[in-house]
């Protein structure tokens, strides 16, 4: 870039790309920094899930705002984005689950967010792979689903495409961020820019020490193409339970069709596991429990198996704002399990705040000074 | 399921020549060996068949003393992964299950390299190995005019046994210039052998139409071949055909190995003077590395098989026969490697990956397979890259991927470990 980039983004994952957009968009010029291709980080490894959550007010504020951003993208969409509305089955294994369906349902309606109870029979027949016996569900019909990767380069063509000032370096590892607006990359070239973006997902805290940020690790499996073998996003509702388990190794079943025809299984996650091996007897929890509601997916041919790491916060919202007492630095980052989801809000939310424009939802809960105070209780135990 | 051996001196994957080699002599010598193959068939791809019809006697020699040594044989078995140290998962068509063996010899032979040309994707064009494996099991070739194109000596065989099979070889054409057959047939001397077999394959080519430095640009026709345009850099040539019979040679099939933390030498997996590769306990024989044929496959194969038993003594006479067979594939290499002129073949609008009908022109300007991956779905489709991954090595130089289990698509059962069942 010929004069001092407006911002350097440092990270070209979903948040990172969102980010630059919104930038670019509100006029700034913008250098992307990363030291691999587009989306070759955590959003590889993602699933893709576009999901309205209800953890916390803050939490569905965020994730609606960006289902609907996403809504409003969709027309102009690539193919290969797979933007897929095939809505989100939250199945309910018992009595239990099912009182959490009813209380799910009216926290969604409450919010505007339309939903659907089904019954025992209504999940029998919407997904005939499930095991009989099932409780019942609720369908978000909005959710969606889309190709994480292709997401993300079609954010930074997009800035492009409509005249926004966006370069990239893919081959520009990042060593340390030296100053107000300036980084260092690992081959010793120095780099200033007006502000720092910091969407370096889990990896973050080696930039920005201090960020409490950990590392939390999830497995998937790709299996070949079974058309219709589901028909929404599957999710078991234990999955708040063990996803709640903030420090055991835990596992859900959660299913998502691919337009192409193939399913992707998750999920799991664990801590303190920093390597990027696959992790035998965890994934096969994890597909044990998913064979415990879909009987027969044992018998599919599974293509592939990887693993990812989240950026977990403590209390699971991201980190979007200026660092406390230094001002051009700025962190969009601890997106945990829902980034694909909310990168579109987070870049919104970055923009307004650095633009000085009010957020279209309040910025606070997210605000990096949170952490600044003594060590809160998370909101949900 | 309850694994039907789950322990034994040496387990043995893959039954071609190196496999059996390596299986037998360590049977030979009274050690509980396990022979594991994909394939319901002994053989691997060149003594594919010879159980139910033999024609060959060196395959009936050690088919016989692999019958006679005491080795466990399990067909239609493969590896898919591992589920701890040491510890590997086994795949059958209605079960899994796991062994823990004392040592491996893995001999999991190689495949066919495709490199894309406009048209290669038409029905009636296949691998020139995976034509003539289909004629081995009963595929009607007769009286169908076929060419066969591409590189290696593999090529003569297959045309060969298509001829045999009553097909019409309409011709054969070798990229490898003159020149480079010439300096080839220089260090053939060392190997008598294989200059018989090349003469004896010539003698039952009599009447093909045989060219070298020729090579396939484009092949056309409506729902089907129906000819095939090849070109020496200064003529061209259209041949009417039914069939192609093409493939550019041959690459080792480096999943399992690289999966299992072996160390690469180039496109082959790296071993030692007693075929043991990186990993302790782990030996590797066969086209794995290096595509050097049968003979240096059951030469290997006894090594890495003697070493893994502690039968050093035994290993020391065969020391000098590998190691000439080593040079003669490395020599292999140098001759029939693909000239500059395939990998431009290729149109924009050429598929490079069949599963996923990704075009030439989708995958320019990435400068990593990871990249092209990720954005274009290259090698995503159900034989995960193991066809188009080698192809786009060649053609946009990237590097070889980290493997990710499964080695080879399994069943998601497989996936789960016996200890989480219960
Ligand atoms: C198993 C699993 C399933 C998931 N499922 C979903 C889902 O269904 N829905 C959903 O919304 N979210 C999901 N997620 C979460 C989602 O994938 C992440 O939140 C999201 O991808 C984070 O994007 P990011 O841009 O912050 O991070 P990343 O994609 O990791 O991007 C960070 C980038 O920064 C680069 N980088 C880091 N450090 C440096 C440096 N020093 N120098 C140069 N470059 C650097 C990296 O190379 C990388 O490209 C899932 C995650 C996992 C692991
Ligand atoms: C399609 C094809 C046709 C060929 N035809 C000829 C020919 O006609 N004449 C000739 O001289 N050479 C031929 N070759 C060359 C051939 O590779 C060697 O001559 C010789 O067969 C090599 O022996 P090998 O033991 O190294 O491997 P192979 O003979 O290839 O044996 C490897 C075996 O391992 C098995 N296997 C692979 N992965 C696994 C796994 N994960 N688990 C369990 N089993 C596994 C395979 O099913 C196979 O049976 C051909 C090669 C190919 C690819």
């Amino acid at each position: 870039m010929s004069q001092t980039p407006d911002v350097i983004v440092l990270g070209a994952g979903i948040v990172g790309a969102a980010c630059a957009r919104s930038c670019a968009q509100a006029g700034l010029s913008v250098l992307v920094l990363d030291r691999g291709p587009i989306g070759g980080g955590t959003t590889a490894a993602g699933m893709g899930h576009l999901v309205v959550m209800d953890d916390s007010e803050a939490q569905f504020a965020l994730t609606s705002r960006s289902c609907q951003l996403w809504q409003e993208l969709r027309a102009e969409l690539p193919e290969d984005v797979e933007y897929d509305n095939c809505g989100t089955l939250w199945v309910a294994a018992d009595d239990e689950e099912m009182a959490e369906v009813d209380r799910k349902a009216r926290f969604y309606q409450e919010r505007g967010v339309a939903v659907e109870i089904l019954d025992a029979a209504g999940v029998a027949s919407s997904e005939p792979e499930l095991r009989p016996g099932l409780a019942g569900g609720l369908r978000v019909p909005a959710d969606a689903v889309i190709y994480p990767p292709c997401a993300a380069a079609y954010l930074l063509a997009d800035a492009r495409r409509k005249g926004g000032r966006v370069e990239m370096d893919c081959n520009a590892g990042v060593a340390a961020i030296e100053g107000p607006g300036s980084v260092r990359l690992t081959s010793g070239r120095q780099i200033q820019g007006g502000i720092v973006v910091v969407a370096a997902g889990a990896l973050t805290p080696l930039l920005v020490p201090g960020l409490p940020i950990k590392k939390r690790k999830g497995h998937l499996v790709i299996t070949d193409r079974y058309p219709g073998f589901a028909h929404h996003q599957i999710v078991e509702l234990g999955y708040l339970k063990s996803a709640h388990a903030t420090q055991a190794d835990s596992v859900a079943f959660n299913i998502q069709p691919r337009k192409t025809g193939q399913m992707l299984i998750g999920s799991s996650r664990q801590y303190n596991a920093e390597g990027t091996e696959v992790e035998p007897h965890l994934l096969g929890r994890m597909l044990k429990r998913a064979e415990s509601y879909m009987p027969r997916i044992g018998q599919l041919s599974a293509l592939r198996v990887w693993t990812g790491h989240r950026a977990a916060t403590p209390d699971k919202l991201p980190i979007i704002g200026p660092v406390p007492g230094n001002d051009r630095t700025w962190i969009a980052s601890g997106h945990e399990g829902l980034g694909i989801t909310t990168s579109l809000a987070t870049a919104e939310i970055l923009v307004d705040r650095l633009m000085g424009r009010n957020p279209a939802i309040p910025a606070a809960p997210y605000d990096p000074a949170r952490f600044e105070h003594a060590a809160k209780e998370p909101t949900h135990a | 399921m309850i694994s039907p051996m789950p322990e034994c001196d040496l387990l043995v994957v893959g039954a071609g020549p190196a496999g059996v080699a390596a299986a037998t002599v360590a049977a030979e010598r009274g050690r509980a060996v396990l022979l594991l193959d994909d394939t319901p068939w002994l053989g691997g791809q060149i003594w594919r068949g010879e159980q139910q019809k033999p024609t060959n006697a060196q395959a009936q020699t050690w088919l016989n003393r692999l019958a006679r040594s005491g080795v466990r044989i399990i067909g239609e078995a493969r590896m898919v992964g591992l589920e701890g140290p040491g510890r590997y998962v086994i795949e059958t068509p209605d079960h899994h299950w796991t062994i823990q063996p004392k040592a491996l010899v893995l001999a999991t032979g190689a495949r066919e390299l495709f490199l894309p040309f406009p048209g290669w994707t038409l029905p009636g064009i296949l691998g020139a190995g995976g034509l003539q494996t289909l004629v081995k099991t009963g595929w009607p070739i007769e009286g169908q005019r076929v060419v066969v194109a591409g590189s290696g000596p593999l090529l003569l065989a297959v045309a060969a046994g298509l001829k045999k099979a009553g097909a019409n070889v309409v011709g054969l054409f070798e990229q490898a210039s003159p020149a480079s057959l010439a300096r080839f047939g220089t260090q053939l001397i060392a190997h008598p052998d294989k200059i018989g077999q090349a003469f004896g394959l010539r003698r039952q080519l009599a009447g093909v139409p045989y060219k070298l430095g020729w090579w396939p640009v484009r092949a056309e026709g409506v729902n089907q071949v129906e000819r095939l345009v090849l070109t020496s850099g200064r003529q061209t040539l259209t041949v009417d055909c039914d069939a192609v019979a093409c493939g550019f040679g041959l690459v080792p099939s480096l999943e399992l190995p690289t999966l299992l933390g072996c160390l690469l030498d180039g496109e082959a997996v790296a071993v030692d003077a007693g075929q043991q590769t990186s990993v302790q306990g782990i030996f590797a024989a066969g086209e794995l590395t290096g595509i050097g044929g049968n003979d240096k496959a059951l030469v290997e194969g006894q090594v890495a098989s003697l070493t893994a038993i502690g039968e050093h003594a035994a290993v020391f006479p065969l020391h000098r026969s590998r190691n000439g067979w080593r040079n003669f594939a490395r020599a292999l290499g140098k001759t029939f490697k693909p000239r500059p002129e395939l990998l431009k073949l290729a149109e924009p609008q050429t598929i490079v990956c069949r599963c996923e009908d990704v075009t030439y022109s989708q995958l320019s300007g990435y400068t990593s397979w990871r990249d092209a991956k990720l954005q274009t779905r290259c090698g995503m489709g159900p034989c995960q890259g193991r066809i188009c991954g080698a192809a786009t090595r060649q053609l946009f130089g990237w590097g070889m991927e980290s493997v990710r289990p499964p080695v080879l698509a399994a069943r998601v059962a497989s996936l789960i470990p016996s200890d989480e069942r219960i």
